[in-house]
C-alpha cells in the first residue's frame, strides 16, 4: 500500500481537481483521505455518503469560575499568550475577576496549575469531527475543524491514520491524500510517512517560490517528491525554470497541466475533470497519473534490491 | 488602522489584493505598510521588491534540561500539554518542535532543573518598497507552528498608518493569529464552488471573531452570478469584483502590479478602496 500526498506549499494550484481525478483513475483500488481540515473541498466533488461520524477531541481550554476567582491577577501574570483579561463581577458588590480569551488560549495549563484558589477549570475540548464514508470510487475519510478551532494538525493525522488503517483492512493499494497549502503543521503531519508527495505548482513567481520552500520541505522530511505543473502555458518560460529546478533537486517531473475551462466546468457539475471530459486536461491528468504510478512502482523496486 | 485580507481558500488573490491596494495607497499619498503573514509561504516580496533594511530572528523559549539536576520525576512529562517531553529510564528529552513556549514545565519543575533557551523558528526582515513600508515573516522550513512568528511580524504595526496584513489561506491557528488586531478584514474569494465553499467557512470563523467584514470577488466572470448570491444569501457586502482576465494571470505571472499592468484594473482597486473606507465609518 503506497500512500500518495497531494501538496503545493502555494494555495489554489489545483490539488483538489488533481487528487479527485486520481481517484477515479485509481479504479476502486485506492481510499481517499482530505487532510486539508480547515478549507476541505474535495467532498464536493467526491459527494462522500458519511458512514461513519465521530467527535475529535484534543487538547484543553482554561475556563474561570467567576464566582471563585478572588481577582488576584496570578492568571494574567503567568500567561504566555495574553489569553487573560480582567473584567468585572457583580455579585454583591462590584469586583476584579478575570476571564479567558478563548480563542487566544492554547491550552498549556499553567494558569490552571498556578491559581491559588483553585478557580479555573480546565475541560477537553471538541475540536471538529471527523468522517468515514462512501463514494462513487471507494471510501473517503475527511473532517471538519471547528469553527475557529485548534489542533488541525493532530485532526489531520488522525485522517491520515484512519485512511492507512482502512487500506489495510481493504487490501487497497493506494491512500490519496488531499493535502493543505503552506510548509507548517498541517502540512508537515500529512506529509509523515508518505511514500510519494506529488507536488503540484503554477508558473507564476510566487509557485516557483513556494515550490523551492515545499521542496526544501520533503527532502528534509526524506519523502520522495515529484512536481506537476498546473495551467503551465499561462507563463513558458516560468514552466521551463520549474522544470530546471526539479531536474537539479532530483525531483521527478509527473508532467503538465493545461489552463483550461473546463476544470472549473467539471467542479461545477461536481464531477472529477477526467469525468467531465476525456480529451485535452483529462489527458494532461491521466499521464501524470501514469508518471506518478510508474515511479512508485519504481521505486519499490529500488527499495527492495536495496 | 488595520485591514487584513483573508481567504478561505488558497489562490483567490490575497497577494494580489494586498500588495496592489498598497501601492495605490502609497501613491496616493497615505501612511501605508503592508505586513506579510503568510510566513509558511511569503510572496507579497516578489511583487512589491522592497529593498530591505532589517533583519531579525524570531525565537520562541523552549525547555532546557539541567542533567545534573534532573532526578527524572516526570513531572514536567505529565504538565505538558504538547508532549514535548518525554521520560526515558533516568532523564527527559525535549522535542523543541512541539513546544508552545509556556513556561510551564519550568514553573512545575520540583528540582529547578529546567532554564529556557531560544529557539528561532524564523526571521522578522522590514524595509521599504516606494512610499510603502514593508514587513514580512519567513518560517524556518520544518518549523511547524506559525503563529508566533505571525505574532512578532503584528508586533510591527505602525500607528497612524494603514496596515494592510496579508493573511495565509484556511481558517485555522495562523489565520486567526493574523486577522486578531485587524480593524477590518477583506475576504477574495472566486466564484467557484470550492472558492464559495471556503468562503463560507472563513465567515463563520470571521463571524465567531466578530471582525467587520466585505468581500472581493476575484476572477469574476460574466453572466455567473453565483459568487453575488452567496454573498446576498450570507448578508454581507461586496466591496470589489475583480473580472476573470488572462491578461491579470498572465502579469501576475511574471510578478507585475496588475494596478499598473492591466487596464481598468487601477478603477476596481479604487472603487475597494472607497469601499473599505464607507465600511470602516459606518
Amino acid at each position: 500500500m503506497k500512500e500518495i500526498v497531494i501538496i503545493s506549499g502555494k494555495g489554489g494550484t489545483g490539488k483538489t481537481s488533481i487528487a479527485a481525478s486520481f481517484a477515479a483513475l485509481a479504479k476502486g483500488k485506492a481510499v481517499m483521505a482530505d487532510c486539508d481540515v480547515d478549507a476541505a473541498d474535495l467532498h464536493l466533488i467526491l459527494k462522500p455518503q458519511i458512514g461513519l461520524r465521530s467527535e475529535f477531541r484534543s487538547g484543553h481550554k482554561a475556563l474561570i469560575r467567576a464566582q471563585d476567582c478572588t481577582g488576584c491577577g496570578t492568571c494574567a501574570d503567568v500567561c504566555r499568550f495574553g489569553a487573560v483579561r480582567d473584567g468585572t463581577t457583580w455579585d454583591t458588590y462590584p469586583r476584579v475577576t478575570y476571564f479567558i480569551d478563548p480563542i487566544s488560549c492554547e491550552g498549556c495549563g499553567v494558569c490552571v496549575r498556578l491559581c491559588p484558589a483553585k478557580a479555573i477549570d480546565f475541560a477537553e475540548e471538541v475540536c471538529g469531527e471527523w468522517f468515514v464514508s462512501t463514494t462513487r470510487f471507494g471510501s473517503m475519510v475527511h473532517a471538519k475543524l471547528g469553527i475557529a478551532a485548534e489542533n488541525s494538525g493532530k485532526l489531520v493525522t488522525l485522517v491520515r491514520n484512519e485512511a492507512k488503517r482502512l487500506a489495510q483492512e481493504q487490501e487497497a493499494k493506494y491512500v490519496l491524500i488531499d493535502g493543505s497549502p503552506g510548509i507548517g503543521c498541517p502540512v508537515i503531519a500529512s506529509l509523515t510517512s508518505a511514500s510519494l508527495a506529488l507536488i503540484v505548482t503554477e508558473p507564476t513567481v510566487s509557485g516557483d517560490h513556494d515550490l523551492r520552500r515545499i521542496a526544501g520541505l520533503t527532502k528534509q522530511l526524506r519523502v520522495p517528491a515529484m512536481v506537476c505543473v498546473n495551467k503551465w502555458d499561462i507563463n513558458v518560460s516560468a514552466t521551463e525554470k520549474i522544470k530546471e529546478f526539479a531536474q537539479s533537486q532530483d525531483i521527478g517531473f509527473a508532467g503538465l497541466v493545461r489552463y483550461d475551462k473546463a476544470v472549473t466546468q467539471a467542479q461545477r457539475k461536481q464531477e472529477t475533470v477526467t469525468e467531465f471530459c476525456s480529451e485535452g486536461v483529462a489527458i494532461d491528468i491521466q499521464n501524470i497519473w501514469d508518471a506518478v504510478t510508474k515511479a512508485l512502482a519504481e521505486y519499490l523496486i529500488k527499495t527492495q534490491n536495496s | 488602522m488595520n485591514i487584513a485580507i483573508a481567504s478561505g481558500k488558497g489562490g483567490t488573490g490575497k497577494t494580489t489584493v494586498s500588495t496592489n491596494l498598497a501601492m495605490l495607497l502609497g501613491e496616493m499619498g497615505e501612511a501605508v505598510r503592508y505586513l506579510d503573514c503568510d510566513v509558511e509561504e511569503p510572496n507579497g516580496h516578489l511583487f512589491l521588491n522592497p529593498y530591505i533594511r532589517e533583519k531579525h530572528a524570531a525565537v520562541i523559549p523552549v525547555p532546557l534540561i539541567d542533567e545534573s539536576k534532573c532526578t527524572a520525576c516526570g513531572e514536567c512529562v505529565r504538565f505538558c500539554q504538547y508532549k514535548a517531553l518525554i521520560r526515558l529510564s533516568k532523564l527527559v528529552m525535549v522535542f523543541p518542535e512541539l513546544c508552545h513556549g509556556c513556561g510551564g514545565c519550568t514553573l512545575v519543575c520540583p528540582q529547578q532543573a529546567i532554564a529556557e533557551q531560544a529557539k528561532e523558528i524564523g526571521f522578522v526582515e522590514t524595509g521599504t518598497s516606494g512610499m510603502i513600508g514593508f514587513v514580512h515573516g519567513r518560517l524556518n522550513i520544518g518549523e511547524a507552528m506559525s503563529p508566533p512568528l505571525i505574532r512578532k511580524v503584528l508586533e510591527l504595526t505602525m500607528p497612524d498608518t494603514i496596515n494592510i496584513i496579508d493573511a495565509p489561506p484556511g481558517t485555522s491557528c495562523p489565520v486567526i493569529a493574523s486577522i486578531r488586531k485587524a480593524d477590518y478584514v477583506v475576504l477574495v474569494t472566486e466564484p467557484t464552488p470550492f472558492g464559495l465553499n471556503d468562503l463560507g467557512l472563513a465567515l463563520d470563523m470571521i463571524q465567531e471573531l466578530g471582525v467587520p467584514h466585505g468581500i472581493v470577488i476575484n476572477r469574476d466572470e460574466e453572466g455567473n452570478t453565483d459568487a453575488q448570491k452567496f454573498c446576498e444569501k450570507r448578508q454581507v457586502q461586496i466591496l470589489a469584483q475583480i473580472p476573470d482576465d488572462r491578461r491579470i494571470a498572465e502579469s501576475y505571472s511574471r510578478g507585475e502590479m496588475i494596478i499598473s499592468a492591466v487596464p481598468g484594473i487601477r478603477e476596481r482597486f479604487t472603487e475597494l478602496w472607497r469601499s473599505i473606507r464607507k465600511q470602516v465609518q459606518a
